[in-house]
């Protein structure tokens, strides 16, 4: 994969997804020694190139390659900034002039990442474009419910929230489907975005339906900036019928468990005690992001060689 | 007295339903006979054997940014693209800088065009002035001046009562009205059409409702009003069920198609290439089936290019922020002749969707080839492929869908006035 | 790229045409029996061994000898694997990353007897990875190296401890470690064979088996 770029699930073959988790497994190891630090990217360098703050992506890729040795560079750019004197493209080839080996890039309009890998030489990892797809959350949660549950393959997830505006679950949709789960999305018909069946999940406007018999609750979170957007009335009306708590979980198998790509709105999308507790694993998902970067990282990471002969 | 003789081509001309081989001889700038085995002493010859020979086409609708934006494009560079795509008349939107909202704008662009450009250039003033929605524009003085048709193209006239002050008035020049139709609350940030696409990519969706809801509401100001509409790049199938609804009740009401709308669907929005993005977006496979379907039987009266030229790096964004519109002069034949090479539709009738038919709808001269008729003449090759290169083409812009694509049929020669303005593989020839 | 799976994926013709039993899994028995005894003898303070596995290949090998250590002190030394591909010194010139294999080093090697156990070493150029691989998990009193065949055409000053066999191979041959094809039970049946590969150029970067490029 060195050199290839990583922009979505959606064309991301079964085996490649298989390889990128398998590789992660043997990551996590290295985050539980004294000296967390492999010297396999040494002299590499990393960018990443962030038009959207996120501090919680940006930090755990920043670590992935700091563990494997490589140079990373945070090349953060405001958006209006940009439009006034560059363009995009022109941001990226002088990115590109400086020789990285892997740029991650973030930004809040679909597309972005692809538009910038059409320009680069170096491979580009997508870390989340608009509504678009979030390749790596997608992959960290799949890693999360393969180490939990032993498959992945037979299980039925549900994705609960603003389906319609949310990366994360375009990338999941497409990741778990691929492995074989099942997986049905739920929200109000204003978060539901048109034809969504067309992804193959089945669309609920029931919370209780939707979590029925599920193996794997994902509770999407609800971006500031829609609250006042009109597409649902209130925090209060979307946590009573959206919200996940103990009580409504009881729809869902008794091993089901709960997972959230963060960080929580506390008490819209999970009550609290949902949010510190089992049957949650949001800090496994956070500490398997690491693990899981590590991996992309560590396969893509070069600019294109020659194919191995071997 | 200059000559030209046109030799051996499939004559098309559409005001007399005329297809069949003749000679077409032209002096000054008139066409005096159409025959067989014609001679002419001291005359330029055209070998036109296997071609088309055609009235020039008449583009009710492009933007050639002059004045205020000379970087996209401006009228000796949009008007050698028109001949280079076989346009012999265009129709300039009002959306400049200043706007085409003042009887001296509309002066300036048909003194400059006069000078500049190779191919007719007929301006559209704004019906409202600054395209605001607001205060309509001194229709008289702009008709005066020559404007030929007015629209706030590029923004819908969102107010009702705006817009029936703005039919009513029409009447008072004999001018159409030509309306941008999408309701600016209903598609509010969508980029692409809302569907499939729009769900698999995160963009914005933009709904045919948000235009086919305008269409319908200025339909019926139409029946209130008794005015001239002219509904610009229809996108969608609903849209033409309005449109033939309001044909059938004897309403006023015309339509164009654009070359885009009628070839690609959103699915060409996959790589996220801004030259995919336009207003209305780019809709799907059944709504293109009946765009080309409406443009056969005539509820889309005409092609239009909706020629939109804009600076490599003003594309070079994200797909939300980039400017709509795409390239369509010299790529407009190539695009449409697919539908004679699919059987859909006969050459004769696809000529008149180019030339005659637009023509008549804002009151232009041309679309004919008879004798006394005004001398702008088309001779295409239809069976010829080639590639388009948009570095290589006349326009500044290079923001087409059809780079690098192999489009079939291929203008060989433009005449304005009876001058060879235009020839494949020499250029243009004129200004 | 060279792993377990491209090696088992070689054409089951071109594997036993060409090819010869070296070591049968009783002399492979017999050879870890003589090593442990060679073991015991070199090392003064024999609860401080940690025996270290570079897999895949040196995770049987280093299960048999801890056992053969066991039988004969009484005392089942540490036993820990360690994968060496994220040390590699040619991962920046390869168009593809080797698949990664498991680490699971159970305590730190600090003062330590480490040995390195592999299949097969040649160049020496996984043991240099390993004895890096190593340093980030403490610091030993002293690293010694198991191979079970040395085939020569060493690369880097590297020294083996304790061999099984010596096979000098010409060009075109493959040494291969593998659990042996009779083999259904879970007690592994264990065999090196050389596949002499005529006609193909890449015989020696084909010396792969259950072990690792060497």
């Amino acid at each position: 994969m060195i050199g290839q770029d990583l922009l979505g699930i959606e064309f991301l073959d079964r085996e490649k997804i298989e390889l990128i988790l398998d590789t992660a497994e043997k990551m996590q190891e290295i985050g539980t020694r004294d000296v967390k630090k492999v010297p396999t990217l040494r002299g590499r360098t990393v960018v990443n190139l962030f038009f959207e703050p996120s501090t919680r992506t940006q930090t755990s890729f920043e670590i992935a390659g700091k563990r494997l040795a490589a140079d990373v560079v945070n090349f953060s750019v405001s958006s209006s900034s940009l439009s006034k004197s560059e363009s995009l493209l022109d941001t990226a080839k002088t990115l590109d002039a400086m020789d990285p080996d892997a740029v991650i890039v973030r930004h809040k309009v679909a597309g972005v990442p692809q538009r910038i890998a059409d320009v680069l030489d170096a491979p580009v990892i997508n870390a989340g474009d608009g509504a678009h797809e979030h390749p790596t959350q997608a992959l960290l949660d799949m890693l999360t419910v393969y180490q939990e549950k032993g498959r992945i393959e037979g299980l039925t997830v549900a994705i609960i929230g603003d389906i319609a505006h949310s990366r994360v679950a375009r990338s999941n949709i497409y990741g778990f489907t691929r492995l074989g789960a099942e997986v049905r999305v739920a929200g109000p018909p204003t978060m539901l975005p048109p034809q969504v069946e067309a992804l193959g999940v089945k669309a609920y406007t029931s919370l209780r339906e939707a979590l029925d018999g599920v193996d794997v609750v994902m509770a999407l979170r609800i971006q500031n900036e829609r609250l006042g957007g009109g597409i649902f009335p209130s925090v209060r009306e979307y946590s009573a019928t959206f919200g996940l708590d103990r009580a409504k979980l009881r729809f869902a198998r008794p091993d089901a468990i709960v997972m959230h790509p963060g960080p929580v709105n506390r008490g819209v999308e999970l009550s609290h005690e949902l949010t510190d507790h089992r049957p949650s694993v949001i800090l496994d998902q956070v500490r398997n992001g690491v693990a899981l970067r590590m991996a992309l990282l560590y396969l893509i990471a070069g600019r294109n060689f020659p194919q191995d002969q071997e | 007295m200059s000559r030209v003789l046109i030799r051996g081509g499939r004559l098309l001309d559409p005001s007399v339903d005329y297809d069949a081989v003749a000679d077409l001889l032209i002096e000054d700038d008139r066409v005096v006979e159409v025959g067989i085995g014609l001679e002419a002493e001291n005359a330029e010859i055209i070998e036109a054997k296997g071609k088309w020979v055609a009235p020039g086409f008449v583009d009710l609708h492009v933007h050639l940014r002059e004045p205020g934006q000379e970087y996209k494009e401006d009228l000796a560079s949009g008007g050698r693209a028109a001949v280079a795509g076989g346009f012999t008349s265009v129709c300039c939107m009002a959306n400049t800088d200043p706007v085409n909202d003042d009887p001296a704008v509309t002066q300036y662009i048909l003194d400059r065009a006069a000078k500049d450009s190779p191919a007719r250039i007929f301006p559209i003033a704004a019906a409202t002035r600054r395209l605001a929605g607001e205060l309509m524009t001194e229709m008289a003085a702009l008709k005066e001046a020559g404007a030929v048709a007015f629209s706030d193209d590029g923004k819908t006239i969102m107010d009702a009562w705006v817009m029936r002050n703005v039919l009513e008035y029409s009447k008072l020049v004999d001018a159409a009205v030509v309306i941008h139709a999408e309701d600016c609350g209903l598609r509010a940030d969508g980029v692409v059409n809302e569907g499939r696409m729009s769900t698999r990519l995160g963009l914005p969706g933009n709904p045919v409702e948000a235009e086919e809801i305008h269409i319908a509401r200025d339909i019926r100001l139409v029946r209130l009003t008794g005015a001239r509409l002219h509904v610009a790049h229809v996108s969608s199938g609903g849209s033409v069920e309005l449109i033939r609804q309001a044909k059938e009740d004897g309403l006023s009401v015309t339509a164009e198609v654009t070359p885009h709308h009628l070839a690609l669907t959103d699915e060409i929005t996959e790589g996220f290439d801004t030259s995919t993005k336009m207003a209305p977006p780019l809709r799907t496979a059944r709504d293109v089936e009946q765009l080309r379907a409406a443009l056969v039987e005539g509820v889309i009266d005409c092609v239009a290019t909706d020629h939109a030229p804009h600076a490599v790096y003003e594309k070079d964004v994200e797909y939300t922020a980039a400017p709509c519109g795409v390239l369509g002069l010299e790529t407009a034949f190539g695009v449409v002749n697919d539908m004679v090479q699919q059987g859909e539709i006969a050459p004769l009738e696809l000529m008149r969707r180019m030339s005659t038919a637009p023509a008549q709808i804002f009151d232009l001269a041309g679309g004919s080839l008879q004798s006394g008729a005004v001398a702008d003449v088309v001779v295409l090759d239809p069976e010829k492929s080639w590639v388009y290169d948009p570095a290589e083409g006349f326009s500044k812009s290079r923001n087409s869908p059809w780079a690098g694509e192999e489009l079939k049929g291929q203008v060989s020669a433009t005449l304005v006035d009876g001058r060879i303005v235009y020839q494949a593989g020499r250029g243009v020839l004129a200004r | 790229m060279v792993d377990l799976e491209s090696a088992e994926a070689l054409p089951a013709g071109a594997g036993q045409d060409g090819e010869r039993v070296v070591l049968d899994d009783t002399r492979i028995q017999r050879a870890l029996m003589r090593i442990a005894h060679e073991i015991v003898e070199s090392n003064a303070d024999l609860k401080l061994l940690y025996l270290v596995a570079i897999p895949n290949g040196g995770v049987p090998l280093a299960r048999r000898l801890a056992q053969n250590l066991e039988s004969l002190t009484g005392n089942a030394p540490r036993l820990g694997i360690l994968d060496t591909t994220l040390y590699r010194d040619d991962l920046a010139t390869r168009g593809t990353r080797p698949r990664l294999r498991r680490t699971e080093m159970p305590s730190s090697v600090d003062r330590s007897l480490v040995i390195l156990v592999e299949d097969v070493v040649s160049t020496g150029r996984t043991i240099r990875a390993a004895m890096d691989a190593l340093m980030d998990f403490g610091r030993p009193q002293s690293v010694q190296v198991v191979a079970l065949v040395d085939r020569g055409h060493r690369e880097l000053p590297i020294k083996i401890d304790y061999v099984g066999k010596n096979i000098p191979t010409q060009p075109g041959e493959s040494v291969i470690f593998r659990s042996g094809p009779q083999n259904e039970s879970s007690d592994e049946a264990l065999e090196v064979v050389v596949q002499s590969l005529v006609g193909s150029d890449s015989g020696l970067n084909r010396s792969q088996g259950v072990g690792e490029l060497t």
